[in-house]
């Protein structure tokens, strides 16, 4: 278990940047360059981060970064790690990507690169829909949330990636969230040392999109995961564990009220007045079930 | 030096090999497949020391092409038609960040309808991604022109990706007796890839391709101009210096036949230069004084070297194989451009031929090259004419 005072206590992701107060994704940013120690290199696609790196000559990286076109980030990846081992340059390539990026126009480049087991790893920081160009659905968008296109709320239930990469076998898949950092940091840390293609699928909570404080970043992520709405997991070598607090979860009983985690929101207010009142019905049932599913692979059940 | 009988195909695998490519990604598509499948054979036995990616699209080749150039690799990807367009916007990409990615583009028709069959709107589709783009006419000049665009798009003076137009079964699937240039040879023409002069390095971390404010982002296309402008020059000095050690060069720029006393002259790009260089025989053979343009560069656009070659000329047949709807022709508009430009005005008349693997013979050409002739000597317009065209409306239903 990494502990706070193992962290590494150098910045690998400069203040100064130009995310939003309360972002996630630099967060995340700054957990993986201390779980790393700043040895690694980003490929970033088109995605909240290209925005928080601020604008040329600038960057906060202190890490070689790649930009690259939306779709492409897993192919890019698998170039540069062909180049880097072809020069004996052992360092690995971390592909930063945010959910619309990965799960959708992403999704065809990912599923070449994890089933080719490329060398890398792959990192989704989903922030549930296409925030950096202003809040519209993604296919990662929970069931019921208010984007700028869903102005109902969503219809249709998330994408479930990390199961979607873990049908390609490889070695590592993992969920996690930045509101437990040191969770994240062990899984890339894994992750890092195993060979092939891992992948970590970071929750990502943004008041932005979200409509909360920016002060509730870390609140509202604990809140996914302790009322079973996010899912920490991995998936190592085949083998399903659920880790940190989700461990104690799989008892329904043991977790709190999903309207905890919702009434922190704007996106979900309209579940919580009396005409959500069906949708937040089929939103718990949709938990139950995602928990059900858990509990079999707990069980070792098919 | 070895003589073979190959493939343009096969000859394209051949010069990824004797360049010492080290990482290629690709995805089939007819007619391109069997210069990846070679390359595959070439680095399973071990004959090419390099990686192969076999990616699940051609967004997905050119995209672990930019990784691995940026990353420091000599790379190669190829495609045709489908291919290149699904792949287009890493295209520009590549040229934006101005790496030097070789690519060849097996020239075929863009559906629908479907069609195989060669014309030239794939590769001019790219026109303005910032990619050099030769055109071969033959399967020696495929081979010889793979292992120039490694020394032409790793110049620090270019820095640019360079694509290698190659017709689709014309000249990928048409076997001829080539000379294959020995190793020792090509290692002494093309130097070792060094990653210099930029490429991602941990110990010395940049940020590549980050935003850039209307301040900037000009300035950025501006150097990009630059070198193609810069193209140019290496793109003859690297054909002289390749005649030097071989014996055979293409003219750099522009390949010129029978140019230097013309009345007329066919402009155009690709295999049936072949063809066109017969009809100036059979012209000349009649007493008139035909010759052949074929453009080796489209990109850069070699305006200076094309208006000196027809500035004493009085008559142009502008050929294109491909379409521009609305327009309608490309180097048609191009050529007449340069001319302008420079001053020069000779008369100029455009023709679409050939389009979806259209069948040409030298008999068009001569047909092409006595219209052209006869609408100068009456003071027509130039207006485009389409050759071979089958009855509109009716006829080919």
């Amino acid at each position: 278990m990494v502990t706070v005072k193992e962290l590494d206590r150098k910045e690998h992701w400069l203040p100064g940047h130009s995310a939003c107060s309360g972002c996630p994704a630099s967060l995340g940013l700054r957990m993986l360059g201390k779980a790393l120690r700043g040895n690694f290199i980003l490929v970033v696609p088109a995605c909240c981060t290209t925005v928080i790196q601020g604008i040329y000559p600038c960057t906060p990286s202190q890490v070689p970064l790649l930009n690259i076109a939306f779709a492409a980030t897993a192919a890019t990846a698998s170039g540069l790690k062909a180049a880097l081992e072809l020069r004996g340059v052992n360092v690995p390539v971390v592909a930063w990507a945010g959910d619309g990026g990965t799960v959708d126009i992403g999704l065809q480049s990912l599923s070449g690169a994890a089933e080719r087991n490329e060398d890398i790893l792959y990192i989704c920081y989903d922030n549930e829909a296409y925030q950096n160009t202003g809040i519209q659905r993604s296919g990662a968008t929970p069931y019921g949330a208010w984007t700028t296109t869903t102005p109902l709320g969503k219809r249709e239930r998330r994408k479930d990636a990390p199961w979607i990469v873990a049908a390609h076998k490889v070695p590592y898949v993992a969920t996690a969230s930045v509101a437990y950092p040191l969770d994240f940091v062990e899984k890339v840390q894994k992750a890092a040392a195993k060979k092939g293609f891992k992948y970590i699928h970071l929750h990502a909570p943004c008041p932005t999109g979200w409509r909360f404080p920016p002060s509730k970043t870390i609140e509202v992520g604990r809140l996914a995961v302790e009322t079973g709405m996010w899912i920490l997991y991995e998936i190592e070598d085949g083998v399903f564990k659920l880790t940190g607090r989700s461990k104690a979860l799989l008892d329904p009983s043991k977790r709190k009220p999903v309207e905890e985690y919702l009434k922190l929101q704007g996106r979900f207010s309209h579940l919580l007045r009396p005409e959500g009142r069906e949708a937040l019905e089929s939103l718990k049932l949709q938990i139950e079930e995602s928990w059900s599913e858990v509990g079999k692979l707990v069980r070792g059940q098919p | 030096m070895q003589k073979t009988v190959i493939s343009g195909n096969e000859a394209v695998a051949l010069g990824v090999k004797l360049a010492k490519v080290q990482v290629v990604a690709a995805y089939p598509i007819t007619p391109q497949t069997i210069i990846v499948e070679k390359i595959a054979e070439y680095v399973e036995s071990g004959e090419l020391k390099a990686r192969f990616i076999n990616v699940e699209s051609e967004h997905s080749a050119m995209a672990a092409c930019i990784g691995a150039a940026a990353g420091g690799a000599r790379v190669f990807t190829a495609t045709s038609s489908q291919g290149l367009l699904y792949m287009s916007e890493m295209v520009f990409w590549a040229g934006g960040a101005r790496l030097p990615v070789v690519m060849a583009v097996v020239n075929r028709a863009i559906a629908p309808p479907w069609s195989i069959w060669c014309d030239h709107n794939d590769a001019l589709s790219q026109r303005d991604s910032g990619w050099v783009q030769l055109w071969v006419e033959n399967v020696q000049e495929a081979l010889d022109t793979v292992i120039q665009a490694y020394r032409i798009a790793e110049d620090e003076r270019v820095m640019l990706p360079v694509m290698i137009c190659l017709d689709g079964f014309l000249v990928s699937h048409s076997y001829e007796p080539i000379e294959v240039p020995s190793q020792q040879l090509v290692d002494s023409f093309l130097p070792e890839k060094t990653p210099a002069p930029y490429w991602i390095d941990v110990t010395n971390p940049r940020s590549y391709g980050t935003i850039a404010s209307p301040e900037t982002y000009m300035e950025f296309r501006y150097e990009l101009q630059e070198a193609m402008e810069g193209a140019k020059r290496v793109v003859k000095e690297v054909d002289e210096d390749w005649g030097r050690l071989t014996g055979r060069s293409y003219g750099g720029l522009i390949d010129l036949y029978l140019c230097d006393d013309a009345e007329v002259v066919a402009v155009l790009i690709g295999s049936w230069a072949g063809d066109a260089k017969e009809a100036a025989d059979i012209m000349r053979s009649r007493g008139v004084k035909a010759g052949v343009l074929r453009l080796r560069s489209t990109r850069p656009f070699p305006a200076e070297d094309l208006v000196e070659a027809l500035k004493d000329v009085d008559a142009v047949a502008v050929v294109d194989r491909s379409l521009s709807p609305g327009l309608p022709s490309i180097l048609l508009s191009e050529v007449k451009a340069a001319l302008y430009e420079h001053g020069a005005k000779p008369y100029v008349k455009g023709f679409i031929a050939g389009l979806g693997g259209r069948d040409v013979t030298p008999q068009d050409f001569v047909n092409v090259f006595e219209r052209t002739l006869k609408g100068f000597k009456k003071g027509e317009t130039g207006k485009v004419e389409w050759v071979g065209l089958r009855g509109v409306g009716s006829g080919h239903r």
